[in-house]
């Protein structure tokens, strides 16, 4: 919310989480803590689970053990009233848009609207229409099935959805996975424009060196089971890790610093 | 600062403009009570400017700023009077961002003529059938040219992958059909047993039961029971695959999917399903003599006897040489409608129930066919 200024404080804190598989342990006391206002890029090599993180961290896959808090309720052992209030102050993008295919997309983004809000009518169609607007889609996507959207418009059109409800906190999973670059630029743009006059948070996972340059404030690596490096780019590409020096001293990193610099 | 709902009162200020005094909470959640009233007031005031005070506004979302630009803009006349007066600053931030995002968006596609729409969708339906005749047709065409060209390159029988099926098709099945025809040899004693008792002809159960399990219900449990267990697995694995791309790299790199996903799969029924049927009849037979047994007092022995006496094997052997037609066509309409499936699970879904149908539809038509041509030769 706009009103909150304490960018101190942490929206969300995970503590000593372990997560596993099987006998494959994913995590293994992992610590990590996002804080209000920034925008917190998530990158690790394929099988680190980096979506296995933000799926425990907003409840979709239970931690074998550790800590989860979101807003300062932990969230696992808060009460079911408790975890719904947490719920409707975050949204979610799921890689693939994740939209409800028997709907439209305006429908798509009413749903929430009418289930926690219960505005009816045209009020709920103001809201998706502004937010539709918000996330760049033209006004003629509203009456649009996601079947019949390119990449780019139905992650747009999910990141309309997750913001549905003002959330404080917005959680994305590979939000330019799959799009071109020129279409990644522009997302990586509107989450920035959108965390500025939102105050949003967010929390993302990516692999696209380009939006860690373009979007996130902080960075946290993921490799060998939990956190090795979490800070601002220029401190986290310091570090002596050979992974951390090889994604972003490799051809790819470069290019993209220097994209930056220019 | 107090919490409270969002509330707004109307005023006129010193110079006749009009005054919105907005207090409160306006987020999202407390907008719902107000809507229609603030709705009301910009339709009356169209055109008559006004100055919308900010100043009791404690906390303000995109939907609060939403419904706030609505009404300011709908009373905005052309002057440039109407202005917002004692925001905060972070509110004013989120007035200017959401003034650009107020044009309506549209919700559904819109809708047709309802007669139009649906005299359309049949003759859609119509040209559909018609297309889909043709391609299956074609589809079994190059089915029997591949199983043909194999007779001279029997090494590319894929063995493992028709064994595999034959397993999975086949010998899985097994005990549903066996129960199934089981009971219902069981069933059809019961019913025939009450009513030839009125006739004092109990012992034509007998007869009723052989004639009816062989003829026909053995083989024709068998042949639904395979057509809703493997004709719709056989649309959806190959369904699946046809979803990830695998059919097309198949074809890149030179595998006939026919011969390599379809062929198997056909054979395997076209040899399981007679043992099936054959299975299906004896445990009917097994049913029907129980439930006579049981509930008759006619012997295993009796049971036996009269079969020999009076059902001639020809029964047997009209309902065994329908299977591999059951086969086949179930097979088939399984593989073609899998091959069929568009790129989304949707459509797999629909493909696959579109295969038991269609099968089920054709394994009954045929066997009609049957029916009348084995009367006619009187066999």
């Amino acid at each position: 919310m706009t009103s909150v200024k304490n960018t101190d404080q942490n929206v969300i804190e995970v503590r000593g989480l372990r997560n596993q598989f099987g006998d494959h342990v994913v995590h293994d006391n992992l610590d990590l803590d996002v804080r209000r206002g920034e925008i917190l890029g998530v990158v690790g090599g394929s099988g680190t689970g980096k979506s296995v993180l933000m799926r425990s961290i907003i409840g979709l896959k239970r931690p074998e053990e550790g800590n989860v808090s979101v807003f300062g309720e932990n969230f696992y052992g808060a009460d079911e009233q408790t975890r719904l209030g947490i719920e409707r102050r975050w949204g979610v993008l799921f890689q693939g848009g994740a939209l409800f295919s028997s709907m439209t997309v305006a429908q798509n983004i009413m749903a929430p609207i009418r289930e926690h809000l219960h505005f009816e009518g045209e009020l709920a169609k103001d809201m998706a229409a502004l937010k539709i607007s918000m996330v760049g889609l033209r006004a003629e996507a509203g009456a649009n099935f996601p079947s019949e959207l390119s990449g780019g418009m139905r992650k747009r059109a999910g990141l309309a959805r997750a913001l549905a409800l003002d959330p404080e906190l917005v959680f994305l999973d590979e939000p330019t996975a799959g799009l071109d670059p020129i279409g990644a630029a522009k997302f990586d743009e509107l989450i920035v424009n959108l965390k500025e006059t939102l105050g949003l948070t967010v929390f993302m996972v990516t692999h696209d060196l380009d939006t860690l340059h373009a979007a996130c404030d902080r960075v946290a690596v993921l490799a060998e089971k939990r956190v090795i490096a979490c800070g601002p780019l220029d401190e986290v590409r310091r570090t002596d890790h050979p992974w951390i020096q090889d994604y972003f001293s490799g051809p790819r990193g470069r290019a993209a610093l220097a994209a930056k610099a220019s | 600062m107090t919490d409270s709902a969002a509330h707004f009162d109307i005023d006129l200020n010193d110079e006749g403009l009009l005054r919105l005094i907005a207090r409160g909470d306006w987020r999202a959640r407390f907008l719902r009570p107000i809507d229609s009233a603030l709705r009301d007031f910009a339709d009356d005031s169209v055109g008559r400017d006004i100055i919308i005070d900010m100043t009791g506004v404690e906390r303000l979302d995109t939907a609060g700023a939403m419904v706030l630009q609505r009404t300011f803009q709908a009373c905005q006349s052309r002057t440039d009077k109407s202005q917002f007066v004692g925001a905060e600053e972070a509110h004013i931030e989120l007035l200017e961002q959401i003034e650009h995002h107020l044009a309506p968006c549209h919700v559904e596609p819109q809708r047709r003529n309802a007669f139009l729409v649906m005299t359309e969708r049949l003759g859609e339906g119509v040209a559909n059938a018609w297309r889909a005749t043709l391609e299956l047709q074609s589809f079994i065409g190059k089915i029997l040219a591949s199983a043909f060209s194999l007779i001279f390159r029997p090494s590319h029988v894929r063995t493992r992958a028709t064994v595999h099926h034959m397993e999975a098709a086949g010998l899985d099945a097994l005990p549903i059909v066996g129960l199934m025809s089981f009971l219902i040899g069981a069933v059809i004693a019961f019913m025939g047993a009450r009513i030839l008792q009125l006739f004092n002809a109990e012992i034509l159960t007998v007869q009723l039961v052989g004639i009816s399990v062989l003829r026909e219900f053995g083989v024709l449990l068998a042949a639904i029971l395979v057509a809703g267990r493997s004709g719709s697995a056989f649309t959806a694995q190959i369904g699946s695959m046809k979803i990830r791309e695998e059919i097309d790299a198949m074809r890149v790199l030179g595998l006939d999917p026919i011969e390599v996903l379809v062929l198997p799969r056909v054979f395997a029924l076209i040899i399981m399903l007679p043992l099936l049927a054959f299975c299906a009849a004896m445990l009917g037979l097994t049913g029907g003599g129980l439930v006579a047994w049981l509930a008759m007092d006619i012997p295993p022995a009796l049971f036996v006897a009269q079969m020999e006496e009076t059902i001639g094997i020809n029964n047997f052997w009209v309902g065994m040489i329908k299977a591999p037609f059951f086969a086949f066509i179930i097979a088939v309409i399984g593989c073609f409608q899998g091959m069929e499936v568009g790129g989304s699970a949707e459509s797999l879904g629909q493909r696959t129930t579109l295969s038991v149908v269609q099968s089920l539809f054709l394994v009954i038509v045929i066997d009609a066919f049957f029916a009348m041509f084995f009367l006619e030769i009187n066999y």
